[in-house]
């Protein structure tokens, strides 16, 4: 399992930094999308994975006893999730109006020279 | 100490954002609502500051769980000092704001976004929990993304692109230092962090937890090699908002590299040869990019790349005298920068360009606003005994003090040079040169102005000024108050103490 996961967050690091190395704003998006995704499973997998224990306290017990699985991971992917959901739903519209105001998807022609404002 | 005061300058802010969303659209009302807010923030910022010059060290643990286990503020003097700051900057660019930002952008939520803007801020100097500490920079960015873009002129979308890239990856990469370090440790309590990272055997993958967080914060506080991005992004949203990105947002990256290059990675000797030399290859870059910029506020923005470099380096040479140059030479940007960013909006009302080969002649028609921003500008280049100059004494001192670190005082002198040159060629260039013959019948927007506007914008700028005046004539004050943080900053048992509520054996 561990052993997935890390190949798993290996493979989503390497695409998402190449695909920001690209030129494309779309693919900029997907890039940085799928890099939150590796950092939130780094998080799982570093909080450690214990299997089929959840932290809940048995019926007539009053605190948690024996191995159990860590919570606060989860608690923080949580928050990470709807953190980067909101950033990316910004950076998609921030695109959006991109292509209507310049009419392009590639990056190289964003750089307008130095106008005055 | 527990106290629960601490949270009041962050609920302060996110009251008066939620009430000004209510006045959507009623421009007036929004803007007394904000300038009301944020003199009584500023008010409460000052309070803070009292309370914790007086008890070394307010805490107050979130819903009564004990730390480490639940997210702790602590307000020590380095957090309070920084929220003053914030509260005095904020102040100063609110009111400019109200005059300087249009009723067009007001309508579209300037001023809740500029509020949730300080309470991420706030909320990040006060935090003592590195997590929060990440969903409070998510706070600041989100609001700097709207503010930035606002608006949506074709500049602004543009620069707008380049900030939200790469503040997103700086996020990451902080996110991805945070799970290493909870990985490593199983806690997120900065002051738990601090003994539990002491403990650790493992010196090689503490040292890459490190560099991701400098990583991280690096691309924030715009550092050399990922600075990029501040210079072709800053000068395109009005001035007000320049102000305070250029004022507080890149400070805030250095704020949580102090925090956390004190607290949890104390820097050994190849940790503090990077910081070195990042600094002065960002004191170098930051200079020669200033002096090929014929655009003020894009010259302006490679200043505040400059003279970051003087804080990094100041952090890795790590003495006492060094972190105390640190403080006060961050006191000083923050006042300094934000009135940089106001005084060339106000240039840019008078001529309505920020080319410097368009403009000219200002000191023949305004000889008094002149000379009140050439005591901004001067305090920059750090004359003495304006403000600039004392913090570079204990950074020249300590540099030369300390081995190994002769190629940073070389770049830290270079820099001031520069920056010395780039002022004086530019107050040439847009004060004392003639008005160029073809710019002879650009209107002025300044001067048709009622007087009750043009006092807004100058008011801010005045008492910026007078503050850096203080910093510069009253410098004992505020070295009593910058080696005393450098003191904290160096010892943290009394931080760790404060937070955990027990005595600290330290290993």
């Amino acid at each position: 399992m561990e052993l997935l996961l890390i190949i798993l967050i290996g493979i989503l690091y390497a695409t998402g930094i190449y695909m920001m190395l690209r030129r494309s704003m779309v693919k900029l998006l997907i890039g940085l999308i799928l890099l939150g995704n590796g950092a939130n499973m780094l998080i799982f997998l570093l909080g450690g994975i214990t299997k089929g224990k959840p932290p809940i306290i048995g019926e007539g017990e009053k605190i948690l006893s024996g191995l159990y699985a860590d919570p606060i991971p989860q608690s923080l992917i949580l928050t990470a999730i709807v953190i980067s959901f909101g950033l990316q739903s910004f950076a998609i519209v921030l695109l959006k109006r991109v292509y209507v105001l310049i009419q392009t998807d590639d990056l190289n022609d964003l750089n307008t020279p130095d106008t005055d404002i | 100490m527990t106290d629960n005061y601490i949270i009041l300058p962050i609920i302060a802010h996110l009251a008066i954002a939620v009430l000004l969303i209510f006045f959507w659209r009623k421009v007036q009302i929004q803007r007394y609502i904000s300038v009301l807010g944020s003199l009584l923030v500023l008010g409460l910022s000052i309070g803070l500051f009292i309370k914790t010059w007086h008890a070394g060290y307010l805490t107050m643990q979130a819903g009564n769980w004990q730390a480490p286990f639940g997210i702790t503020f602590v307000s020590d003097v380095f957090s309070s000092t920084m929220v003053l700051l914030a509260g005095i900057a904020g102040l100063a660019v609110c009111i400019f704001s109200t005059v300087g930002i249009s009723r067009h952008r007001i309508q579209y939520g300037y001023f809740p976004i500029f509020h949730f803007l300080l309470l991420g801020l706030n909320g990040a100097f006060l935090t003592g929990d590195i997590f929060n500490l990440y969903v409070w920079f998510e706070v600041i960015i989100i609001s700097s993304f709207v503010l930035m873009t606002l608006g949506g002129k074709k500049p602004q979308i543009e620069g707008g692109i380049k900030y939200v890239t790469l503040n997103l990856l700086a996020s990451v990469m902080f996110l991805t230092a945070v799970a290493i370090l909870y990985g490593l440790t199983g806690s997120l309590n900065m002051a738990d962090l601090s003994l539990k990272m002491a403990e650790i055997d493992n010196r090689g993958l503490v040292n890459v937890t490190g560099l991701l967080f400098f990583l991280g914060f690096g691309i924030k506080s715009a550092v050399f090699p990922l600075y990029f991005w501040l210079p072709s992004s800053y000068h395109t949203p009005p001035s007000a908002i320049a102000a305070i990105f250029g004022g507080l947002l890149t400070k805030v990256g250095v704020y949580a590299l102090l925090r956390v290059f004190t607290l949890i990675f104390i820097p050994d000797e190849f940790t503090s040869t990077v910081l070195m030399a990042v600094a002065t290859l960002t004191l170098l870059t930051g200079a020669f990019g200033a002096v090929i910029k014929r655009n003020m506020r894009m010259m302006f923005s490679y200043l505040i790349v400059c003279h970051i470099g003087y804080l990094i380096g100041g952090l890795g040479m790590y003495t006492p005298l060094a972190l105390a140059g640190v403080i006060f030479y961050l006191i000083h940007d923050i006042i300094v920068k934000t009135n940089l960013f106001l005084v060339s909006g106000i240039i840019y009302k008078i001529r309505g360009t920020m080319n410097m080969d368009k403009l000219g002649g200002l000191y023949a028609d305004y000889p008094k606003l002149s000379f009140l921003m050439a005591i901004v500008f001067f305090s920059l280049v750090g004359i003495p005994p304006l403000s600039g100059f004392w913090p570079k004494i204990y950074l020249f001192r300590e540099g030369l003090a300390t081995p190994h670190a002769w190629y940073l005082v070389v770049a830290m002198i270079i820099a001031s040079f520069v920056t010395l040159y780039v002022i004086a060629k530019m107050w040439a260039d847009v004060f004392w040169k003639d008005k160029p013959a073809e710019e002879a019948n650009v209107e002025d927007d300044f001067a048709p102005m009622k007087r009750y506007h043009r006092a807004l914008l100058v008011v801010p700028v005045i008492m910026l000024a007078i503050i850096s005046l203080y910093v510069g004539f009253c410098a004992e004050h505020i070295a009593t108050l910058s080696q005393r943080i450098a003191a904290d900053l160096k010892d943290t048992a009394p931080y760790i103490k404060a937070v955990l509520g027990r005595e600290i054996v330290k290993p």
